[in-house]
């Protein structure tokens, strides 16, 4: 993939966050406000940092994989993979719909491209990117392996059963990113079960943490990646607190739980895409 | 009392199913270079140490953390490998249920979920281990293979087939000294029955180390000059649909007889076969809608009613209803 400009990715950002309104919109279901706040770091992966094929194959073997463990974000994912090419952006209207490969929840069921396994119940997808991660190792396969998780998600103990493996394994070929928005389905994180120092946590599990302090500043989430992909292979496995905010680029959607799962009405739609200029022709 | 019995089938040695398993494991190491093993702290119990010391970079120990070994199992089958997780089966199913379903299942991952200490024969540890509902569970879950074997020769070869066999698969086996009386070079086809003895009377449908009560019921009944027929079917799913009905054409009547709830078994999966197709009499032994206890496999057996004994009363009850 050619290398993109920083103006290119802003641009790619806005057009992908017109996606992931106009689908939860279109259906009137799904999770806008975590897509919003994530979305320059999936779109500086997708766009800039990693190393993958567009004519998938689920092994994945000699490219970079990227795991989504919080699939709940699955608008956001579905936009990046088909503006990335992995399928046709036209799909992205069958999103939630009924025979669709865009489910509520990414699934491998139907082969939608990009997708190598289901997630939706949390807490399993950094178990399974290490898994990943160890098969690249077994294969001498040199590239890295990305995961997504949620704040809220660091609640599932299993995630802790997982971090303690890869420090055993010295799993270093894997970089794990927490959405450190501190907002989650009931209200903020620190009402609902406190995370406490989540950075602490990690290292005392034998992690090199680094934070990516603005998480939807697209500099700053690339400077954050160049510095975490500066770790791979030092023994260690690699986690970034992504501090974002929810809802990020429509006004009035920003910096709460409340459009965690709540899709906005029409004028409500008119008003967000007001904001976000279409700059890659919406699908 | 075996001993008095003719019995059409005989042992030399006993072993224990997980051993087939442990044995089986290292063979199929050696021929297929993609075969690893993930275990949750029970190397001893799962008889997994042999892979262990011949392949160390192939084997993970993850510690007493069974949904992360089923997380990991997932993701290694995404580069290829073909891992084989080892815990107890209470710990491989209903702990971690959640991640078979999504990332294992769902996923349709080619991960074999391999479980010892099954059903009541795990004996003196008492109910918390004693798990009677993974087949069940197992079972309901689209994509996935279910695979009971009935002696340690049966064991080895299911856990070789498992190599060639491209999807989710549940192998289930046991802890107890068990008598092996099937052949040691024997083709182990997923989704087969096997007919062990021809009857015209009433058919035992058996799993897993109920095949061998299921034998000597047969002797049993022939010394009252009843025929049975006695069929093993070791993969509960897919269920040998044809074997099964043709077999209840003939002898008009069934029993099975399995070391799990009756709830959710193969004897569910027989009557829904049976009921759609050729309603029949089918009688179930099985564990009736309860929890173990301490003690020897024996007892525990004829406590719960799953020996020889009640399978010949369950056959003789099953003619009646004809």
């Amino acid at each position: 993939m050619e290398t993109q400009s920083i103006d290119q990715l802003k641009k790619i950002c806005s057009q992908v966050r017109r996606d992931c309104l106009r689908m939860v919109h279109a259906v009137q279901s799904g999770h806008p406000g975590a897509a919003l706040g994530l979305t320059e770091y999936f779109v500086a992966l997708y766009f800039k940092e990693m190393e993958h094929n567009n004519s998938f194959d689920i092994d994945g073997k000699g490219e970079d994989l990227f795991f989504l463990s919080n699939g709940h974000v699955s608008a956001l994912w579905y936009s990046v993979l088909a503006r990335t090419g992995y399928f046709s952006t036209d799909e992205l209207g069958t999103f939630r719909k009924i025979n669709s490969r865009l489910q509520g929840h990414p699934a491998t069921e139907e082969g939608l491209p990009g997708v190598r396994i289901a997630s939706g119940s949390l807490g399993q997808g950094l178990s399974v990117a290490i898994g990943a991660a160890q098969a690249k190792k077994l294969n001498q396969d040199d590239r890295v392996v990305y995961v997504m998780m949620g704040d809220g998600e660091q609640q599932e103990g299993q995630i802790w059963e997982a971090a303690m493996y890869a420090a055993h394994y010295k799993i270093d070929n894997l970089i794990a990113a927490v959405d450190y928005n501190g907002q989650q389905i009931d209200g903020p994180t620190e009402k609902v079960m406190d995370l406490l120092n989540l950075r602490a946590k990690y290292e005392a599990f034998g992690w090199e943490v680094i934070d990516i302090k603005k998480g939807n500043e697209i500099e700053s989430v690339l400077e954050g990646l160049t510095k975490a992909k500066s770790l791979i292979g030092k023994g260690k496995p690699v986690l970034i607190l992504l501090y974002t905010e929810m809802g990020y680029g429509v006004d009035f959607m920003v910096g709460t739980h409340k459009w965690h799962g709540v899709a906005p009405n029409d004028e409500q739609l008119e008003n967000a895409l007001g904001q976000l200029e279409e700059t890659l022709g919406d699908y | 009392m075996e001993k008095t019995l003719d019995l059409k089938y005989t042992y030399t040695e006993k072993k224990d199913t997980r051993s087939g398993f442990g044995d089986g494991l290292l063979e199929a190491g050696r021929k297929n270079p993609n075969v690893v093993g993930l275990c949750a702290d029970l190397i001893g119990s799962l008889k997994m140490g042999a892979f262990q010391k011949e392949f160390p970079e192939r084997f993970f120990q993850v510690g007493i953390a069974e949904a992360n070994m089923i997380g990991l199992a997932a993701g290694m089958t995404i580069g290829g490998k073909i891992p084989f997780t080892g815990t107890f089966a209470n710990f491989s199913t209903g702990r971690v249920y959640d991640q078979i379903r999504q990332s294992v299942a769902y996923s349709e991952k080619n991960v074999k979920i391999c479980a010892s200490h099954a059903g009541l024969t795990l004996g003196e540890d008492g109910a918390t281990h004693q798990i009677l509902e993974d087949v069940g569970m197992m079972k309901m879950l689209p994509n996935m293979t279910v695979i009971v074997p009935c002696d340690y020769n049966q064991t080895k070869a299911a856990t070789l087939a498992l190599v060639d066999h491209h999807g989710p698969a549940y192998l289930r086996f046991g802890r107890p000294s068990w008598p092996i009386f099937t052949a040691a070079d024997q083709k182990f086809e997923i989704g087969k029955a096997i007919k062990m003895i021809e009857g015209t009377d009433v058919t035992i449908f058996a799993t897993g180390h109920l095949v061998w009560e299921a034998i000597v019921a047969e002797a049993m009944l022939r010394e009252e000059g009843i025929s049975a027929e006695v069929i093993n079917i070791h993969t509960i799913k897919p269920l040998d649909e044809a074997a099964i009905l043709e077999s209840v054409t003939k002898t008009g009547c069934a029993v099975s007889a399995e070391e799990h709830q009756v709830n959710g078994g193969l004897g569910d999966s027989i009557a829904q076969l049976l009921t759609r197709n050729h309603p029949a009499p089918l009688e179930y032994v099985g564990v009736n809608d309860a929890f173990g206890e301490s003690g020897t496999p024996t007892q525990l057996l004829e406590k719960y009613g799953l020996n020889a004994d009640n399978i010949v009363k369950a056959a003789k009850k099953s003619i009646g209803r004809k």
